[in-house]
């Protein structure tokens, strides 16, 4: 490499201005656009002055309530990108049939494919799910905040780090061709040389850091921080589901970081762990890759499981049918995902004997989750339902996520999945139970616990367009798509032959144009729920007659979530206390000790986002620089003793009696 | 079957018979819209022409029908109880503080038990009877092989974005087109050239994994004669959408005059030709090679056509025997197979910038790539492939140069010197 060393490879490494791709008008319009919306926010921000307010009360914030609506915010931007992937992905699929090519050269359609599934899975349903849990699980477990807050600030950050350098791979360079997962021997060096794997490594890796964290953090407040009382089985099963599917952050990340490790010393080093030669084993990557994979389905899925349950339970004016039971499915299901990977590779030859014991252990995570269904059809059984916007998601996952899970067992079989493996039929059954299960929980999610973070509710009718929109649209693409796979068209395909198939591919690109629709809609929702506000103002802190912890401090909750921290005596801790007449007490408040903010997480995570990059591109002197600075940093934090103050008691008096006063205006408006 | 086991508040048995005629007429829509879906012209899952693949889908049917016997009643549940117990309907029961039923519970964990302990069975025994390493035992339902009928053995190559099929027995091979007489055994050894790759005939049977330096089994029959797809189904590179090929099942005559057909061609396959077949390029118009080198499919398989390269098997023999010494560093550079098209200049499958040459996105092919539909009118964008960055005025002057080394671990001889 010393050979042909000039100074333009030594400082700017690989990165040249070819990089830029300037020539392209789908991405040169898509940086106008993003170039122009971002001077666009930021000089909104300059314009009024904001910046200092986000860098104190947001950026540097180790509020849990404040890191789990800045996840959330990411992954919804994230998910417009992925969905921007998702709607170029169809219409080049509807266009590209017989003789014509559509737009979309299979180089480029290949980034795309490969981008939409790493962004949804990684920077869209993973921080989505992480900021809800973040958000809810220390107000229903009546924390004051999680264990550890500077290392959930940190872990935000490192994810939002990831996803920096995933988008940055649209403007600079390009992204991996290879499919979500990246297999060798594709992906290795021999094969694909350039920076789109690396990105996609370096992407995950500082990502891969800011989950693992936050999967310790979550546990450690769950195992430590219950409010006085909160026997492990009088927590509420969102926070079960929540620690369960934590446990398996902290047990298959580290696979997944190994793997990416693995592969990243096969393509910068040259070893040869994954190649054809020297006794390399691509099959030991498929293996690995998905004992992270298939585990991190049902961290994606728990949770949102949890909030079926406390959704359905509020909607239904009703305790949670089978409570003990829930839990127990939700441990089984947890503990049974770390044994079924091999049915994601089935074809790849292993024995009759190991397939048929990966399939059978597949079908028997089917029992408790049918439990779980189950125990939600009778929650619904002798209850009052009410179809606010968070029930009607409910209504419309448990008919879409049972088929999606007759799919899924169908695919367990090993013989059946030798005919289904890869098609577009496996396409549509992932989507069935990702969509159905988890993107339909977290909009109910985020529709039961707006409230709660903003002080208002969200608009009921623009809710209901985007549910009907998502539902509609949702098995309008699917439907398709599952016929599809039963012709035995395979998946990631750019051009079709068969010009037969094009009805199918259209009527899939119509779907995503609804599904599009039901995303439009929830950001009407959000911006005339916030036009609205005074309207939809709920002051009692329980617009729903709710019954866990959160909904019985204000909304939005005080920095120091409860004023007194709460006793429990029972499940649906809030329930009891509404139903045994217990106040909160006016008086006696005391100091609360609190944790400060540091700008500690922005530095170290910005530092590891330049770190990738300067790797990415091979600028060995700035990954230098970054790597030094990264463990100096870390350093210079751990002597920064000033980490914590006390909130006054005349400071909780004031904040306490303002909401009293509110309370008591309602009442007399009421009446 | 759920809705008798809930200890309901006494229903009218008049609302009881209703339920169940809705259940019924349900189940009726259900069926209709599958009988709909596999009535479709092509859907070659649901209606294949080989034993295997018949029962394949035989079984997708059986636990499909297994799984609805709960699957309807959960949905049809859903429905029910969000109507029946809706808010405004002050009628129904509203027992805020039921929560708990042992016997219920018994019932919900022990309905998806008992079908899973059936669909468990039933996978048990169908993975092992439809095993692809195991040979076939029979041709059709209640035909057994005849004991004196010898398979068919075909040797499979998934290269850079095409097949390549050798008939050991007969020396003829054929590019992107098999053909095997119906109602013979077939056996298939399936291998691939550079990444992965999986064979797979939807017509035939179930898919199986084509893997370089590995070789996978499969064992097929076809029960009718006709035209039938194959694909890949593995994604393998920017080629891989085109990366079909067809199969014909013929009548015994119709294949002997295909083999006769293949050996007029007159082409032969020897490890010169298969090194210039190798070379990335999609969209193959099929080819035919009369004559086949002996050992070829043995050096594909242990990566060592090339001259001068040493096969997998040699290099695992030495190391059974103890390694080797010091002309180890021989073997090493002997044994180097994935950076074989790095160092021949050739663009590897899977080349993204800077290592190609062409610009990240946007319109140059790839190598190998086939020309792209110019017009506009007709979809197309793309323009065609000439060389790659050579006066398109796409790349920046000098950029073939290059500012940095394409990989650090390899060592790219001139590239886009063809």
């Amino acid at each position: 490499m010393f050979s042909n060393l000039d100074l333009q490879q030594l400082i700017f490494g690989r990165l040249s201005l070819e990089a830029i791709p300037y020539h392209e008008p789908i991405l040169l319009m898509t940086f106008v656009v993003v170039a122009v919306g971002g001077a666009a926010l930021l000089g909104a921000i300059t314009w009024y002055g904001k910046w200092g307010y986000l860098w104190e009360e947001w950026f540097t914030s180790v509020d849990h309530k404040k890191i789990g609506i800045m996840y959330v915010v990411l992954a919804i931007v994230m998910l417009l990108r992925g969905f921007a992937d998702a709607i170029m992905m169809v219409t080049q699929k509807a266009l590209s049939v017989g003789a014509a090519e559509g737009y979309l050269p299979p180089h480029h359609y290949d980034q795309i494919f490969t981008a939409h599934g790493t962004i949804m899975i990684f920077f869209m349903a993973m921080p989505f799910v992480t900021g809800v849990m973040n958000y809810v699980m220390p107000l229903q477990i009546g924390a004051r905040d999680v264990a550890f807050p500077f290392l959930n600030n940190f872990s935000f950050w490192m994810t939002a780090g990831g996803a920096v350098l995933t988008m940055l791979s649209l403007f600079v360079g390009e992204f991996a061709r290879t499919g979500w997962l990246a297999y060798p021997p594709l992906s290795g060096a021999a094969y694909s040389p350039g920076v789109g794997v690396d990105y996609y490594i370096w992407g995950l890796q500082v990502a891969g850091v800011g989950t693992t964290l936050s999967g310790i953090n979550l546990i450690a407040t769950i195992v430590k921080m219950r409010a006085p009382g909160m026997s492990m089985m009088k927590m509420p099963v969102f926070c079960w589901t929540t620690l369960c599917s934590n446990a398996l952050i902290v047990t298959i990340f580290p696979v997944l970081t190994a793997t990416l490790a693995l592969l990243s010393l096969d393509r910068y080093v040259g070893t040869h762990f994954f190649t054809n030669d020297y006794g390399g084993n691509s099959m030991m990557y498929m293996n690995l890759i998905w004992i992270w994979g298939h585990p991190e389905v049902y961290v994606l899925v728990l949770p949102a499981f949890g909030i079926y349950s406390e959704v359905v339970s509020t909607f239904c004016g009703k305790r949670l049918f089978g409570y003990t039971s829930m839990v127990y499915a939700t441990a089984v299901i947890a503990i049974l995902s770390w044994l079924v990977w091999l049915h994601h590779f089935f074809t790849m030859g292993a024995g009759a004997n190991v397939n048929a014991f990966f399939g059978i252990t597949t079908m028997i995570i089917s029992i408790p989750t049918g439990a779980k269904v189950f125990n939600w059809l009778f929650t619904m059984y002798r209850g009052r339902i009410r179809f606010e916007t968070p029930m009607i998601w409910v209504m419309g996952f448990i008919p879409t996520f049972v088929l999606g899970g007759l799919t899924g067992v169908l695919l367990a079989v090993p013989p059946a999945d030798f005919v289904l493996h890869n098609s577009l039929f496996l396409v549509a059954h992932f989507h069935n139970v990702i969509i159905g299960g988890v993107v339909f929980g977290l909009f109910a999610g985020v529709n039961y616990w707006f409230p709660k973070a903003f002080g208002y509710k969200l608009d009921p009718f623009w809710g209901k367009m985007s549910f009907w929109c998502w539902l509609v649209g949702f098995w309008v693409v699917f439907t398709p798509i599952y016929a599809l796979g039963l012709m035995g068209v395979t998946r990631r395909t750019q051009h079709f032959d068969d010009p037969t198939l094009q009805p199918y591919l259209t009527a899939a690109a119509i779907g995503a144009v609804i599904i599009m629709a039901g995303i439009a809609a929830f950001i009407v929702q959000l911006i005339v729920s916030f036009v609205r506000r005074e309207q939809l103002r709920d002051v009692t802190g329980d617009p729903w007659g709710g019954r866990t912890l959160e909904w019985s401090t204000s909304s939005p909750p005080p920095p120091y979530n409860f004023a007194v921290t709460p006793v429990v005596r029972d499940l649906d801790a809030w329930w009891d206390m509404k139903k045994r007449g217990q106040n909160q007490p006016q008086q006696g408040y005391k100091p609360i000790h609190m944790p400060k903010n540091t700008g500690a997480g922005v530095v170290l995570a910005g530092l590891s986002t330049v770190l990738g990059f300067a790797m990415i591109w091979y600028i060995w002197w700035l990954a230098a620089l970054s790597f030094v600075g990264l463990v100096a940093a870390a350093i210079v934090h751990t002597f920064n003793y000033n980490r914590d103050y006390y909130i006054p008691a005349q400071e909780v008096v004031r904040f306490e009696s303002l909401r009293e006063a509110q309370l008591a205006e309602r009442v007399r408006a009421d009446a | 079957m759920i809705t008798l086991a809930i200890p309901l508040a006494p229903t009218p048995a008049g609302r009881r018979q209703r339920r169940s005629v809705a259940l019924r007429s349900l189940r009726g829509v259900a069926l209709l819209a599958i009988a709909g879906l596999l009535a479709g012209c092509n859907m070659v899952v649901m209606n294949p022409a080989g034993d295997v693949a018949v029962q394949q889908r035989n079984l997708i049917i059986a636990s499909t029908a297994l799984m609805l016997l709960v699957i309807l009643p959960v949905i049809a549940l859903t429905f029910l109880f969000g109507w029946r117990y809706r808010a405004s309907n002050t009628e129904a029961t509203y027992d805020p503080d039921w929560h708990h039923s042992t016997q219920l519970e018994v019932v919900i964990w022990t309905v998806p038990l008992l079908i899973i302990i059936a669909l468990g069975a039933m996978t048990w025994i169908s993975t092992h009877t439809l095993d692809p390493y195991q040979p076939l035992t029979r041709l059709a339902p209640n035909k057994p092989v005849p004991a004196d009928v010898k398979p068919l053995t075909v040797e499979v190559v998934a290269l850079d974005w095409k097949w390549l099929f050798i008939y050991p027995e007969l020396g003829v091979a054929s590019l992107n087109e098999m053909a095997a007489p119906a109602n013979v055994p077939l056996t298939f050894k399936i291998t691939s050239s550079s990444v992965w790759n999986t064979f797979y005939v939807p017509a035939l049977a179930g898919m199986i994994y084509a893997m370089p330096g590995m070789q996978t089994p499969l064992h097929a029959v076809m029960n009718q004669e006709g035209d039938f797809r194959g694909q890949s189904a593995h994604y393998s590179g920017s080629g891989f959408s085109r990366m079909n090929f067809d199969f014909r099942s013929l009548s015994h005559q119709g294949f002997e005059a295909w083999v006769a057909k293949v050996k007029d061609a007159g082409k032969s396959l020897d490890r010169a030709a298969y090194l210039d077949l190798e070379k990335p390029s999609e969209a193959e118009p099929v080819q035919y090679y009369g004559s086949v080198e002996d050992g070829l499919y043995a050096a594909i398989l242990g990566m060592c056509v090339a001259p001068g390269q040493m096969c997998v098997g040699e290099m695992h023999h030495i190391d059974k025997t103890g390694g080797a010494g010091r002309e180890s560093e021989a073997n090493r550079e002997r044994l180097d197979y994935d950076n074989r098209r790095l160092k021949t200049g050739h663009e590897p499958s899977g080349a993204t910038f800077p290592a190609s040459g062409r610009p990240p996105k946007g319109t140059v092919q790839p190598e190998g790539m086939m020309p792209r539909d110019q017009d506009l009118s007709r979809g197309g964008v793309n323009e065609p492939k000439t060389a790659p960055d050579q006066g398109q005025g796409n790349a920046l002057p000098d950029a073939d140069r290059g500012p940095a080394p394409a990989q650090l671990n390899t060592r790219p001889t001139e590239r886009h010197q063809h």
